[in-house]
């Protein structure tokens, strides 16, 4: 089983996305909450290092932390899943372990 | 303990300067037993200013300040009823303030 | 009302729901306005988020202070500025943000829209002419 990382700090602001793709395993996944799911909106400054981090690890934003900030699947940067509540549940279940980078 | 009043047989929780505490649960009702509380009779008048308030915040999710009030008043319901002393001889303890509390608002911002 | 005017300019840097400073800063520039300050508001970095258009907190359990906003023309407000470079590296432009309206009631002068995308220059000069600022 593999890590769920999760993030929740913008990319323009923090490093802990940086330093989260950088760490994480081939295989791993990625979650986006809160201000990190403004890291899966294309055409950003980030959009490179997370288009190329795709090519190892999955990537998934949290689908209300998306909405409450006036941003839907359409502006995400293609091959980044949204998951609801539910599916974040499912998502760490399904992990070995849940770790987060604040 | 959060102070209660007693809208039709139901016990609704306001805060300490009587404000409702969840706006959700804001019946016409309300506004009359708050204004009974004041010794005041609600009158047509009053209920477009209530209402209007209510709409307000539905809008944009704040309750006017005052002088705010006083302006978009003025701008919705006419000029004769945009200026402070007509809101005052309605609402005696502060437009604002007592017509934000009867429409179950929260204290509008910029109140101190 | 407060003799002493000042011309006061509001620093937003931070995106809204992730942090508490978006809704604190909205309600601080409010009330200066109420009290007949001379208020500008200038959007940069992450805090041109704040204005993306669209917001929808209801799924996330928070206040939806976007529309807020929009009622900053009622407060006489009337300069809301946002810097392009904090635009551009996000990949928004004018079109992705809120509109606000702006009416003097006594002299019927209306504007459509206050929000304006200026360059780094132009916000320099903003600063520089600017009695206080308050940076969120």
């Amino acid at each position: 089983m593999n890590i769920l990382h999760t993030v929740n700090k913008s990319p323009f602001e923090r490093t802990s996305l940086d330093s989260c793709l950088k760490f994480a395993a081939p295989g791993a996944a990625v979650l986006l909450i809160e201000d990190g799911v403004y890291a899966a909106l294309r055409d950003t400054g980030a959009a490179a290092r997370v288009k190329d981090a795709l090519k190892t690890v999955k990537i998934y934003a949290l689908g209300p932390d998306l909405k409450a900030r006036g941003f839907a699947e359409g502006h995400l940067i293609p091959g980044i899943g949204v998951l609801d509540y539910a599916g974040f549940v499912d998502l760490a279940a399904a992990s070995a372990k849940v770790q987060a980078w604040l | 303990m959060a102070d209660m009043i007693d809208v039709d047989g139901k016990q609704l929780a306001v805060d300490e300067e009587g404000y409702l505490a969840d706006l959700n649960e804001w019946v016409p009702c309300v506004a009359t037993v708050m204004a009974k509380q004041d010794n005041l009779e609600l009158t047509e008048e009053h209920w477009d200013i209530i209402n209007f308030l209510r709409e307000y915040y539905e809008e944009y999710q704040i309750a006017p300040a005052v002088r705010v009030l006083t302006k978009i008043v003025g701008k919705k319901l006419g000029k004769d009823k945009g200026n402070s002393k007509y809101l005052y001889s309605l609402f005696p303890y502060g437009p604002a303030k007592q017509a934000c509390r009867f429409a179950g608002l929260p204290k509008p911002t910029g109140c101190v | 009302m407060s003799e002493i005017v000042k011309k006061i300019l509001y620093l937003n840097r931070k995106a809204p729901y992730g942090t508490i400073y978006a809704w604190e800063s909205l309600e601080v520039v409010l009330i200066s306005a109420a009290f007949d300050q001379v208020v500008s508001l200038m959007f940069m970095d992450d805090g041109v988020y704040q204005l993306v258009k669209g917001q929808d907190p209801s799924g996330i359990g928070m206040k939806n202070f976007s529309s807020t906003y929009r009622t900053l023309g009622d407060y006489e407000v009337k300069n809301v500025y946002v810097d392009r470079d904090s635009l551009a590296a996000r990949g928004l432009t004018a079109d992705n943000l809120v509109q606000i309206a702006w009416e003097d009631v006594d002299t019927g002068e209306e504007m459509e829209n206050i929000v304006t995308v200026i360059d780094a220059s132009r916000g320099c000069e903003l600063m520089a002419e600017a009695d206080v600022v308050f940076s969120f």
